[in-house]
């Protein structure tokens, strides 16, 4: 019953990996990295990483995919077909380089001759993977990793709002600038005016 | 099943991306790819931490989920910027750094 689980997984999971590097539309290639996700979320049940399973399901394929949906609705996938710059050369020598590294990464597998690789891996006690097992050890032996991946987390959202916000440049004169705020509304100069008409003539920019 | 089997998909998922990043030129698929690398490497970890029988390899692959949900936020949040500058959305034209 596992072989044929591993099997479907592991189809599906290389599949996915395919399609998202095949396919030219973005959205499709994300839809492939969904299944591509999914499949790694049933590996990752076999191994006995219930918790992982989950996370990579609700997080992965839950949250970050939607992201990357948004953003893909948003720009759009203008994969510019006629300016083609990196030529055919190029590209069969990047295919040729990944080709190598799996082969040497076959023979790494392969070659290394360790007796564990063979095994069916070691016994593991009842809880193995369990949420409670991996708070346990989040909050005793790995407590330090865990607050710092909290604040990688809080710097990367701070990092991704301000580098996508509306207004971008310091030297950009439709700036929000701590005195708009302070500012009552009725109480703006003519500069203010003229250029909020400017503004609205010329639409926000990057438009 | 032996682990050999879960590294060779780890192997083969991890080449598909390298291959990905190197032939592909929008960023946003550039960034998929990376995914597809860092999802390898998770699975051959959380190989290892079952072959073990130590559940520290399971640690390892959820900080680096951690990691690679960050570097989707501030990679999206570029590109997303790109976009409002009306730069091309192709790596070969973005070749330079200034503004």
């Amino acid at each position: 019953m596992a072989e044929v689980v591993f099997v479907v997984a592991s189809l599906v999971v290389i599949a996915g990996a395919a399609g998202t590097v095949l396919v030219r539309n973005a959205f499709y290639a994300v839809l492939a990295l969904v299944c591509h996700l999914l499949g790694l979320a049933a590996l990752f049940l076999l191994l006995r990483a219930e918790f992982v399973a989950a996370a990579q399901v609700i997080v992965y394929a839950g949250a970050v995919m939607v992201l990357y949906v948004f953003v893909v609705a948003y720009v759009g996938q203008d994969e510019h077909p006629l300016r083609r710059r990196s030529g055919r050369g190029l590209r069969g020598l990047s295919v040729l380089f990944a080709l190598v590294l799996l082969g040497e990464l076959a023979i790494a597998i392969l070659g290394s001759g360790l007796s564990v690789l063979d095994a069916k891996g070691a016994g593991f006690f009842p809880l193995f993977g369990t949420p409670e097992e991996i708070g346990r050890l989040f909050l005793t032996k790995f407590l330090l990793a865990f607050e710092l991946a909290s604040m990688l987390l809080l710097l990367a959202a701070v990092g991704a709002v301000v580098l996508a916000r509306r207004r971008s440049g310091l030297d950009d004169p439709r700036e929000i600038s701590v005195a708009d705020l302070v500012r009552p509304d009725d109480k703006g100069t003519v500069g203010d005016a003229e250029r909020g008409t400017l503004q609205e003539a010329v639409g926000p920019p990057g438009r | 099943m032996s682990m050999t089997w879960y590294l060779a998909v780890s192997a083969v998922v991890f080449c598909i991306g390298v291959a990905g990043v190197l032939t592909r030129r929008n960023p946003l698929a550039i960034l998929l790819c990376l995914e597809l690398m860092l999802n390898a490497s998770n699975l051959s970890l959380v190989a290892f931490a079952r072959t073990h029988g130590n559940q520290d390899g399971q640690i390892f692959a959820l900080i680096v989920m951690v990691v690679a949900a960050c570097e989707v936020a501030i990679g999206l949040g570029l590109i997303v910027a790109l976009y409002r500058r009306r730069l091309p959305i192709d790596v070969d034209e973005l070749r330079e750094l200034q503004g």
